[in-house]
């Protein structure tokens, strides 16, 4: 499979030996790459791994850092691994075969890779993995964690670099990648010797996954990963006190949520807003006890999507720069807001001055450095979203819906105004042509709102946030802090191995879909049954849309020739159809959920459809634009 | 306000017709704070924390880093000038290295704060008995004579190095070089030993 080492002392003649007969894990295939507790597949996969470890590789070859990598991989329970290989990481290459409960997904560039990883994480709620190799590879994932270090999805990425020999002496495919990661991941290290391979592994995954989750860099030496090594990996409680730095609040403070249960029970126009950290914490069960005890509805972030069943009487709308004018209008009329795992972005407050002019605000977030970073808060509330929730619910009296009935009533009437007001459900927009929040509600309802749905960025992701529905946790995957364009198809292929059992749809646009679409190639070669909507308006149109309202017109480098899509995604060997007309999308919808593996739906959409309503950036959330030009909008 | 809950009078309390603007953090009177910083005597460490202090947009004034008697903890003393939300959210950023172990603001604590200085100055024998008084009476000292020059060495709190290299430039200050502060808390506490590692 990969090329003989000559200068491992064996010669690497007795590796081949070392898999001999029937692959413990089956090759990639169709199936699901983790088989299920109590099936024979699993009790191969633990068979094969009592051997590689106990038996068959201390008796073969000797044990070097990369093997102390993967090892510690596995310990960490990472079984899917996105990767490109490269001149530094071969000595980890070479390895890769004797570990075949680790699937390696072959991408065709380091970001789709670290999508991958990301998207994987998001889906799973475990940590994504993604490797490169030095160099252009290192800094080809450097978007990757960005995107992840923005939207605290935990990921451990892992770089090969020149021989600590060379390092400094501007070597080939060298260059400073902990310098330029040191700013964009919660921690990270540079390796120098295969003794600290199991520590710094150990480190990474608690610190990715702990607290506040983000991702973490290890960059390794090429001849850390060679060296020949006996370090033992390390326990938790060992890696806990080897960071005594890192201490993360779960608890939240007694006195500061007596102190908010004080504030919730005087509210008489008090809101949830629900953000990333309630998916994070898994908090999903106590944000519904905890809004149903005290009858206050919940409006979501982006991110905060997921965190309540939309169907669920209190679950109230997605609230921001694009969101339900219904639920911007509740936050500025609030008395109160709770706001618990979000970060005030300025996408969900516009301009700080004018938001909530007549809220108090609580403020719960397991990262003491968000509160009070955006907006000033009456009621700071440190801990993990769990344990926040579950702590208030115990501490406030149980609230009869006829106490906020007038209030609810009131939101509902404003709901009704607003959804009523929107341009929406037709299907067919100016002229006849194909409404992109048509097609994302139609997936929507065809997936029974419950399959996986990764947004790419702009407007594709604000249809697909307002039209879906979202009924499950961890059901929508977005950019959403650093909105990096390209995210949606390699995202999806991670989310596909992170969440096997659910439906995965990537929705994207045109101009996202040309960033990565080489990750077709991962998706047709490796089966990941990814199912594409490709919202085709021929246009950035976000871009389109900012020129169209605040830049008069002028639309510069907004108009984006494609290819044929169809074509392009048949020549990868992945089944594509083609949707122009209303009637044409539920049958290429379904069409596509009859594919075995991965299929596209190109969906020529109308061209200069906007997404509102829209608040202009510098303005308030009381500033919604909800309508331009034709009426229709 | 252009809200819509003013267009229709739905607000909670009728006496807000006009609420006041609500309060940007960090946009408070700006003044000198002194943070001290422990952190894991790693490599890498004081690039983190100045990189930190960059990205986030805080100007650091001054900052000297040492060893503290403790193995593999050193100390940092950084002076900057915000307003005291703004220096709140900078210690609370700096918690979010993995290598920082404590961040006190000790600007409002009783402290002995000194940094060291070294100026030369040019000095003839016309002018050099004038400037050794100078320097004296400021309790700093000449720790080098040239024909053309003097090497002054003083410590003291910021304000009164100042004060001196003011009087001093007067005579022309050929260079300088200054420490910035380190300050350490009056009386038995100690930011080191409230550590719990």
């Amino acid at each position: 499979m990969f090329g003989r080492s000559r200068d491992r002392p064996d010669g690497g003649l007795t590796r081949m030996t070392m898999t001999k007969g029937e692959p413990a894990a089956s090759p990639p295939g169709r199936r699901s790459h983790v088989p299920a507790d109590g099936t024979p597949g699993a009790a191969a996969v633990e068979q094969a791994r009592k051997d590689m470890l106990h038996e068959v590789r201390p008796r073969k070859r000797t044990r070097i850092g990369a093997d102390a990598l993967m090892e510690a991989l596995m310990r960490q329970g990472t079984d899917v691994l996105f990767s490109y290989p490269g001149g530094v990481i071969l000595p980890i290459y070479d390895i890769l075969a004797d570990y075949p409960e680790v699937r390696h997904i072959l991408v065709r560039h380091e970001q789709g890779g670290g999508h991958a990883a990301d998207g994987y994480a998001r889906a799973s709620g475990r940590v994504g993995v993604c490797m490169g190799t030095s160099g252009p590879g290192a800094t080809n994932l450097v978007t990757a964690i960005g995107t992840a270090l923005l939207d605290s999805v935990p990921m451990v990425a892992i770089t090969g670099n020149v021989p600590t020999a060379l390092i400094g002496k501007d070597a080939f495919q060298e260059i400073d990648i902990t310098g330029i990661t040191l700013p964009m991941t919660k921690h990270n290290y540079l390796v120098r010797s295969a003794d600290d391979i199991p520590r710094v592994v150990a480190e990474a995954f608690h610190l990715a996954r702990s607290g506040r989750p983000g991702p973490v860099h290890i960059d390794i030496t090429k001849d850390a990963l060679q060296q020949e090594t006996r370090a033992e990996h390390p326990s938790l409680d060992d890696v806990i006190a080897g960071l005594p730095g890192f201490r993360p609040t779960i608890e939240g403070h007694p006195k500061q949520l007596k102190i908010a249960a004080r504030e919730i029970a005087q509210a008489r126009r008090p809101l949830i807003l629900a953000g990333h950290g309630i998916l994070i914490a898994e908090a999903w069960d106590e944000l519904r006890a905890f809004a149903e005890k005290t009858q206050i509805p919940v409006a979501w972030t982006l991110l905060g999507i997921g965190a309540i069943d939309e169907e669920h009487p209190l679950a109230y709308g997605y609230m921001g720069m694009h969101g339900w004018k219904h639920v911007n209008r509740a936050i500025q009329s609030a008395d109160l807001l709770i706001a618990i795992g979000m970060r005030f972005d300025d996408r969900v407050t516009g301009n700080v001055r004018t938001y909530a002019p007549y809220a108090r605000i609580i403020h719960a977030d397991i990262d003491p450095a968000e509160i009070g970073k955006n907006v000033a808060v009456e009621v700071p509330i440190v801990g993990d979203a769990k344990h926040v929730l579950a702590g208030l619910t115990r501490l406030v009296p149980q609230v009869e819906p006829a106490f906020r009935a007038e209030y609810l009533e009131e939101l509902a009437a404003w709901r009704r105004e607003s959804e009523g007001a929107s341009w929406h459900g037709s299907g067919a927009w100016r002229g006849g042509l194909l409404s992109a929040d048509f097609v994302v509600e139609r997936i929507g309802e065809l997936t029974d709102h419950v399959a996986t749905y990764v947004a790419d960025v702009g407007q594709n992701q604000m249809w697909l946030a307002r039209y879906t529905k979202f009924r499950r946790p961890h059901s929508h995957i977005s950019s959403g802090g650093l909105g990096t364009m390209g995210f949606a198809v390699p995202a999806a292929m991670g989310a596909a191995l992170g969440n096997p059992g659910a439906e995965t749809w990537a929705v994207t646009g045109d101009g996202g879909f040309q960033m990565t679409s080489q990750e077709l190639m991962t998706l047709a070669a490796d089966r990941i049954p990814v199912k594409i909507a490709l919202l085709d308006n021929k246009k950035l149109g976000m871009i389109r849309q900012w020129q169209e309202i605040v830049y008069a017109g002028n639309y510069h480098s907004s108009h984006l020739p494609g290819p044929d899509f169809v074509k392009l995604a048949e020549a990868y060997g992945i089944p594509a159809f083609k949707a122009t007309t209303t009637e044409d999308v539920d049958r290429t919808i379904k069409a596509a959920q009859a594919v075995d593996g991965p299929a596209l739906i190109w969906f020529e959409i109308a061209e200069e459809q906007n997404v509102f309503p829209m608040m202009p950036a510098g303005k308030g959330l009381s500033d919604l634009i909800e309508t331009w030009g034709a009426p229709e909008e | 306000m252009s809200g819509d809950h003013t267009a229709d009078g739905r607000h909670p309390n009728p006496a807000h017709t006009a609420p006041p603007p609500r309060a940007l953090p960090g946009s408070g009177e700006a003044r000198r704070h002194i943070l001290v910083v422990l952190v894991l005597d790693k490599p890498g460490v004081l690039n983190r924390v100045a990189s930190l202090m960059r990205a986030r947009n805080f100007n650091i004034d001054s900052l000297a880093v040492s060893r503290t008697d403790r193995d593999h903890i050193s100390r940092m003393t950084l002076t900057l000038h915000g307003d005291d939300v703004a220096v709140e959210q900078a210690a609370k950023q700096l918690y979010r290295l993995v290598d920082v172990l404590k961040v006190q603001d000790v600007t409002a604590d009783q402290l002995v704060e000194h940094e060291l200085a070294f100026v030369k100055v040019r000095a003839t024998d016309a002018n050099r008995a004038e400037v050794i008084k100078i320097v004296e009476l400021y309790k700093g000292r000449i720790v080098d004579i040239a024909p053309e020059s003097v090497v002054v060495e003083a410590t003291g709190t910021e304000a009164e190095i100042d004060a001196l290299v003011a009087l001093l430039r007067g005579y022309g200050i050929k260079e300088m070089v200054r420490t910035g502060a380190i300050v350490i808390l009056r009386g038995a506490g100690s930011i080191e030993e409230a550590l719990k590692l």
